[in-house]
């Protein structure tokens, strides 16, 4: 547990380095001059001209040699100090708090929505393995994975808010504003971990374990909660971890159509805005992010199934 | 026990219930993100939710109004100007408007990139408590239009850090801000101190979305009171929606083909003016924007000052444009291409999608001048890349949506883009009587003959090539009365709309 520990600890500072350097370096080889790009981003495309990005040029010092500002930057990432916005002059931890923490509000509303669809579906196919719902899994799953994020929040929209006028079709700040982007994104998810339970659990209940309890005189109910879930457990939880990884990557489709204040509307603006800082730091969270998730899905990992196959 | 969950979830789904359109919040959507509450980032927001004011204001018409200034008179020799403020007022942090609270805002405001730091000012002073005078180094006639331009609003003392960085949007507006959620969401409520009295709306909403059928929807649903901005298509399709009112106005925004007039192929009057005939502009016009507006002129007639009545329109004869290149030595190459010499009719086309019009458009203009030979090739990026080419002078061809309007009398943006060029307006070109016709309306000399001629001289020498004129356009549910289509972008009437019976 300890090796565990201090292996993610180690893994954390080198996401943290790799990620600023890299952000760092990508940022400078995009093409365009800065100071445009930034002044565009700030006053917008009425506004920018040669005056408004010489003075951006000006105020931010951008003249200085590259290597001086990522030196800037991680002198001040050392005293965790992510700077100001080179856009809104906001510091970045702010937006970040406010953006990412949106985004992962989504994402895990998301997430415990396909929960609920997905495993139920899955488990009773797998017990049934080929049986009708099964089979009726595999059409609906695929069909569901195929329909592009925005169509199915668009369909949702004109179906929920506008025929049946049950929810906002858009927005930000009140519960029922999740519903729809949340579903938009579970139907997609549930479609998948549907499938992977139904796998998982379909493995088990072939396995000979499973046969002798039920040899023994247990009752569906008590093998399912017995010897079924805690054995498609660590399958589930794996898959589970990466699906909110490219949640979060990947709400920015959802975000958009819903004008939901996410980060990956606001890493598109800043990487267009060539907001360093808030690109950086953007970048450094979602980094650790993931080896925070990573270590607590290992944790997990290891609470369903001790036997000490995992470091 | 899945099966309850399955079934509560559903549950609270239907129990969700149509309570989402707040009752008492009017809910105002528009595609502009809030930057922060610095007027030089977003002060155009905060002008339209009625939360901050500017010293001028302007009417529908683009006529100016006393604003925070009663009225305003400027010296014999045109270089003091002196702004009488109202007396009464004050912000939202309950400290009183003076001219040295003004003074403050407007000098921060020249400090930063903008419209005010092109003006000719030296100084901004506070002369007495409620009197403010502007001394400029020549006489600078659109000044109080100038003023009224949502960068020179005016926020408290307190609004502001040492730096002068703004840390607060403290306005004098019928409206203060409850919370500001940067980019998308601004809530305000009525400030009961304001000046003309308290809003009958007591609260609002304004929420950033950029995506046009979002918008749509959103107004369809019901979940929004004012929404800002349509997509043709969406509009088309809400015209006729129980419980909206689908407003447009024509708008001082022309879709504008920038010109190096520089460029070998360019240079002459002629070539412009062929490529000019080569647009089909009606057809462009309803295909993109879906409404009959082609420009045969820089300018629509909802600008009378700067539409010339008569003026013999930009024709459209791909005909004569293929006849007066082969006057100027251009002859189709092998692949129908035009050649002059070595040169090959070859340009680039520079726009950017922020308006998703613009590539659409700039594809269409491909193909139509792919009709008389000349070749374009798009590309499509950051509207930087404009005044960054611009600058540097690789720039051929650049399709931009021009607004005129920055400030209500469009005498700003033909100075700083056509005298005689400028980032977003003529590049290379030198009209010497443009130029003396067009500083001397800025300096108060000249009227609408001198317009008139200005005008004239661009519609012969093209330096733009005028393509389209905008509409505006905007949703408005019927549950409210007053609301207002601003061709200027400045107001939607906020503070006099009240909710029907």
């Amino acid at each position: 547990m300890m090796r565990l520990l201090g292996y993610r600890a180690m893994q954390a500072l080198l996401v943290a380095l790799l990620v600023g350097v890299l952000t760092f370096l990508m940022m400078q080889a995009l093409p365009g001059d800065m100071a445009f790009r930034i002044a565009a981003g700030r006053y917008g495309y009425d506004m920018v001209t040669a005056g408004a990005a010489d003075a951006v040029r000006a105020e931010l010092g951008l003249d200085r040699p590259a290597l001086q500002a990522f030196g800037l930057w991680f002198l001040d990432l050392l005293r965790l100090d992510l700077g100001t916005s080179v856009l809104s002059g906001a510091p970045v931890i702010d937006e970040i708090r406010h953006q990412l923490g949106a985004s992962l509000q989504l994402a895990g509303a998301a997430l415990i929505l396909s929960l609920l669809m997905g495993l139920p579906i899955g488990i009773a196919a797998g017990l049934r393995a080929g049986g009708w719902l099964d089979r009726a899994l595999l059409v609906g799953s695929t069909a569901l994975r195929s329909v592009p994020q925005f169509l199915m929040g668009l369909i949702l929209i004109v179906l929920v808010s506008i025929q049946l006028g049950w929810l906002p079709a858009a927005g930000h700040g009140r519960p029922e504003h999740f519903i729809l982007p949340a579903l938009t994104l579970a139907l997609g998810l549930a479609a998948a971990s549907a499938r992977i339970t139904r796998d998982a659990m379909a493995g088990v209940a072939a396995s000979p374990f499973y046969a002798f309890g039920r040899w023994k005189g247990l009752s569906e109910g008590q093998m399912l909660r017995r010897h079924g879930l805690r054995n498609i457990g660590v399958a589930l939880i794996t898959f589970l971890g990466l699906q909110f990884a490219m949640l979060v990557e990947g709400v920015v489709v959802v975000e958009t159509i819903f004008g939901w204040p996410g980060i990956g509307h606001a890493l598109v603006h800043a990487i267009f805005g060539r907001d360093v800082p808030m690109v950086q730091g953007t970048a450094l969270m979602l980094g650790l992010g993931f080896v925070a998730l990573n270590t607590l899905i290992d944790l997990a990992a290891h609470r369903i199934d001790p036997r000490g196959a995992r470091p | 026990m899945f099966i309850r969950f399955l079934s509560s979830a559903a549950l609270t789904m239907t129990l969700a219930g149509p309570s989402f359109a707040t009752p008492g919040v009017l809910d105002v959507v528009a595609p502009f993100e809030i930057k922060g509450a610095d007027p030089a980032l977003s002060g155009n927001v905060f002008i339209k939710m009625d939360v901050a004011e500017t010293l001028v204001n302007s009417d529908t018409e683009g006529r100016l109004q006393p604003g925070l200034a009663t009225e305003w008179e400027v010296s014999e020799d045109g270089l003091k100007w002196s702004f009488a403020l109202r007396e009464g007022v004050v912000f939202h942090d309950g400290t009183p408007l003076t001219a040295e609270a003004a003074a403050h805002a407007l000098i921060v405001a020249q400090g930063k990139p903008g419209l005010l730091e092109t003006a000719p000012i030296t100084a901004i002073e506070a002369e007495s408590e409620h009197r403010l005078t502007i001394t400029l180094a020549e006489p600078f006639a659109p000044l109080p239009a100038f003023l009224s331009e949502y960068r020179s609003l005016i926020y408290a003392p307190s609004a502001y850090d040492a730096d002068g960085n703004v840390t607060a949007a403290v306005g004098t507006g019928a409206y203060r801000v409850t919370r500001l959620d940067p980019p998308l969401r601004l809530d305000v409520e009525a400030f009961a101190a304001h000046w003309q009295g308290e809003a009958a709306i007591r609260q609002a909403s304004y929420q950033a979305v950029g995506r046009a059928e979002t918008r749509a929807l959103l107004a369809e649903s019901g979940d929004a009171d004012y929404v800002f901005n349509l997509d043709p298509a969406s509009m088309a399709r809400l015209t006729g929606a129980e419980g909206l009112e689908v407003m447009s106005v024509p708008t001082p925004r022309s879709l504008l083909i920038k010109v190096n007039a520089g460029h070998p192929a360019l240079a002459q009057p002629e070539a412009r003016a062929a490529v000019s005939m080569a647009i089909d502009r009606e057809g462009l016009a309803l295909a993109i924007l879906r409404y009959p507006a082609g420009a045969d002129q820089i300018l629509p007639p909802s600008l009378p000052d700067w539409h010339v009545e008569g003026l013999a329109p930009l024709p459209y004869d791909p005909e004569a444009a293929r006849r007066q290149l082969a006057d100027l030595g251009w002859t189709p190459g092998p692949d129908g291409i035009l050649m002059r010499d070595e040169e090959r009719f070859a340009l680039t086309l520079t726009t950017y999608p922020d308006r998703p019009e613009l590539p659409l458009s700039a594809a269409v203009l491909q193909q139509m001048l792919a009709e008389i030979g000349v070749e374009i090739t798009i590309d499509s990026t950051n509207s930087s890349e404009i005044p960054a080419r611009h600058g540097d002078g690789s720039l051929d061809l650049a399709l931009v949506a021009r607004n005129f309007a920055l400030v209500p009398d469009p005498i700003g943006t033909f100075l700083t883009d056509y005298a005689p060029t400028g980032d977003w307006g003529a590049m290379n070109w030198e009209n010497e009587e443009f130029s003396t016709l067009i500083r001397g309306l800025a300096r108060g000399e000249g009227g609408q003959a001198e317009r008139d001629r200005a005008v004239t001289i661009l519609q012969t020498d093209l330096p733009v090539i005028p393509v389209a004129w905008y509409q505006q356009t905007a949703a408005v549910s019927k549950g409210v009365i007053g609301a207002v289509l601003d061709p200027y972008e400045r107001s939607i009437g906020l503070k006099d709309m009240r909710w029907a019976e």
